[in-house]
């Protein structure tokens, strides 16, 4: 199985996110960067595939020079090369999932796999953009997958509101993780060793004839309100538990 | 090199996620061995780092080895379950044959053989290591070694023993340094055929015990390099495993400055942050310049360890320096916390009882102050 694992960088999600001047932005300084949780499951599981069939796991990741980090620590994971779609630019989720398609076209796939969003923005429109511009079937938020390499086919669990959606499909297809596909495994030190000897090749938005057409601009940043100080009954319960009711009702109004 | 070091705190501090400190604090409470933790880092090949590449390790030097007990200790975990599966393997490497290392290197690098336990200190020999009384006297293609080790940790966590005994009496020698052997003892085959081992309990969790060796045969091929030079080849390793514990300390004082700077924002007293005082602020800030000047001169020990050149004095100052700026940070970091230092579930005392060790073992304060005297300072030898 040659196997393509689409990741990102996200800020690391117990960092406090300060918007910054200008409100199109946060500010970066400080941040702790570190690969998209999501993404981590689909890394395991190409690894896992990769042990049992054979076969190559190939990291792509777009961004700033910073990313070759993202990349790196998948090595050391146990992918065996890197594509670093290096770029300054701020782009959206369609030109992203462009360019990371051109990069899976440039070499025949069996599968891909990715998070089923991304934990900054939360917008969970690459893996399907990806599948749709290279016209392979998907299936997202999956669960449980099961690879049979004799018919070339998957079998797929996604998870729905309250039941498990069985899929089958053939391959290539594009798969979206969800937490609970595996449990990521931590880099051993043979293979943070190994990492520095592994390839990551540089490519451009340019080199890949890809046009950064941004369809989705963002207009302003802002921070949530300050939650106000909780309130806190004390005293009688019985008569704690009539202001409770009171407050529910002519505060909240909840009831 | 430096981009090495960066990815191997990486790998170490992802690893030590999945062992929180409620995992730590639970085996404390039961005084357990962290055996799921210590399987965890065998596995992920960092106990292998010093063993060259010949053998299946890693080939690290010194300074990588130290960065990653240091990542250890920082998390909150304690090395000391562990560290001596790294470099106990040491004296086999340079002194064994070759018949030694071919059978052991591999399999300790794998993980399969567990050789942690490291037996010099007697109740009558502690600081005065030349002193010891256990004797190992040739019997049938082997010795019989009888006598009393003390504060022997790990055996319980250990398949082999590395055992300093004297092979010709102090009276035939002329120098007490002389006369010493080292030998590795198969704990599996050697307790309940003369080896007895009773736990002793201690402050923290650390697996020790006193040990007690009536006429337990070893055979031959297990005696390390030559009979009677045993006390050099220690000695070898001492340097290593100085930088190594340095390592350890400035884990240990870099988890009690962040957890103590963290507290000291989060703690409002008189309507404001408790580090807003000088009173806070200060001690924390003088014990982190502390662990700054210590690691500093960890890196240099261990630099000059890594390069071969001669290291005593640096590796001594660092476990020196590194040992008093942990204490400091541990006794600041309690402060900060007031009484919440004291209670289990913030984590300050566990660390705080685990880094005070540093003080007496594996050697005391004084001793190393007496070999600065000594052996750079160039005054009267005072022991
Ligand atoms: C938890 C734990 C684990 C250990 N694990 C091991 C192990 O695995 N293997 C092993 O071999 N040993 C181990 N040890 C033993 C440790 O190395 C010794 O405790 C240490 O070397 C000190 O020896 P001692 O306890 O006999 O103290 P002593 O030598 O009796 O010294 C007592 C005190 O007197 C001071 N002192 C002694 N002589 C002088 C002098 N001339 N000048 C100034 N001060 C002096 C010392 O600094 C010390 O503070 C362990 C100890 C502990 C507590």
């Amino acid at each position: 199985m040659k196997i393509l694992v689409m990741v990102k960088q996200v800020p690391d999600t117990a960092t406090r996110i300060r918007v910054a001047e200008g409100n199109a932005s946060i500010v970066t300084d400080g941040i702790k960067w570190v690969i998209n949780p999501y993404d981590e499951f689909a890394i395991e599981e190409a690894l896992r595939i990769k042990e049992r069939l054979g076969g190559e796991v190939v990291v792509v990741s777009a961004g700033p020079q910073r990313v070759e980090e993202a990349i790196r620590q998948t090595l050391a994971m146990g992918a065996d090369r890197g594509v670093h779609i290096k770029t300054d630019e701020a782009l959206d989720s369609h030109v992203v999932a462009q360019a990371l398609a051109a990069v899976a076209r440039a070499e025949n796939f069996d599968l891909i796999l990715t998070g089923k969003q991304a934990v900054d923005d939360d917008a969970a429109q690459v893996g399907p953009l990806v599948a749709v511009f290279l016209d392979v079937p998907q299936v997202t938020v999956v669960l449980k997958l099961e690879v049979d390499a004799e018919h070339q086919r998957l079998v797929a669990e996604r998870e729905l509101e309250g039941s498990i959606e069985v899929v089958e499909l053939p391959y290539p297809a594009v798969i979206t993780a969800q937490r609970g596909l595996n449990e990521p495994r931590y880099p051993t030190l043979p293979n943070i060793m190994k990492a520095k000897k592994k390839e990551v090749r540089v490519e451009s938005l340019q080199a890949l004839g890809i046009v950064p057409n941004v369809k989705v601009r963002t207009v302003s940043l802002s921070e949530p309100p300050e939650r106000p100080a909780a309130k806190i009954l004390t005293g009688d319960p019985v008569a704690a538990a009539h202001q409770l009711v009171e407050l529910l009702h002519a505060e909240a109004k909840v009831i | 090199m430096k981009e090495l070091l960066e990815d191997l705190r990486q790998g170490v501090r992802d690893l030590c996620a999945t062992f929180p400190a409620t995992y730590w604090r639970t085996l404390d409470h039961e005084r357990q061995y962290p055996a799921a933790f210590v399987q965890a880092m065998t596995r992920a090949g960092y106990l292998a780092a010093l063993i060259p590449e010949e053998y299946g390790g890693s080939g690290l030097g010194i300074t990588e080895a130290s960065v990653i007990l240091e990542e250890v200790n920082r998390a909150g975990g304690n090395a000391a379950a562990c560290h001596a599966q790294m470099y106990t393997m040491g004296t086999v490497l340079r002194h064994g044959s070759a018949q030694q290392k071919q059978w052991l290197l591999p399999a300790v690098a794998q993980g399969e053989l567990r050789l942690q336990a490291f037996g010099v200190t007697e109740p009558g020999a502690g600081s005065d290591t030349t002193h010891l009384e256990t004797t190992a006297r040739r019997k049938d293609d082997g010795y019989l070694i009888r006598g009393q080790k003390i504060f022997i940790s790990r055996v319980q966590h250990s398949d082999y023993l590395l055992l300093l005994a004297r092979t010709t009496p102090i009276a035939e020698v002329t120098r007490r340094s002389q006369g010493l052997s080292v030998f590795l003892v198969n704990l599996h085959e050697a307790i309940g055929h003369g080896l007895t081992v009773a736990p002793i309990d201690t402050m923290m969790n650390h697996e020790t015990n006193a040990l007690f060796f009536d006429d337990v045969w070893v055979p031959e091929q297990n005696l390390i390099g030559q009979e009677g030079e045993g006390f050099r080849y220690i000695l070898d390793g001492m340097n290593a495993e100085r930088i190594l514990i340095a390592g350890e300390c400035i884990g240990d004082g870099e988890f009690f400055i962040e957890k103590a700077t963290r507290y000291a924002k989060d703690r409002v007293v008189f309507d404001r942050p408790i580090g807003q005082n000088q009173g806070v602020q200060f001690p924390i800030a003088r014990a982190y310049a502390q662990i700054r000047a210590a690691d500093l001169m960890r890196f240099e020990s261990a630099h000059r360890f890594d390069q071969g050149q001669s290291c005593g004095e640096e590796a001594n100052l660092a476990k020196l320096l590194a040992a008093d700026a942990s204490w400091e940070a541990a006794n600041v970091a309690i402060q900060v916390h007031g009484g919440y230092g004291f209670a289990a579930d913030y984590d300050i005392e566990r660390k705080f009882r685990e880094t005070r060790l540093f003080q007496v073992a594996p050697i005391s304060t004084n001793l190393i102050l007496a070999y600065v005297a000594e052996h750079v300072l160039g005054l009267p030898r005072s022991y």
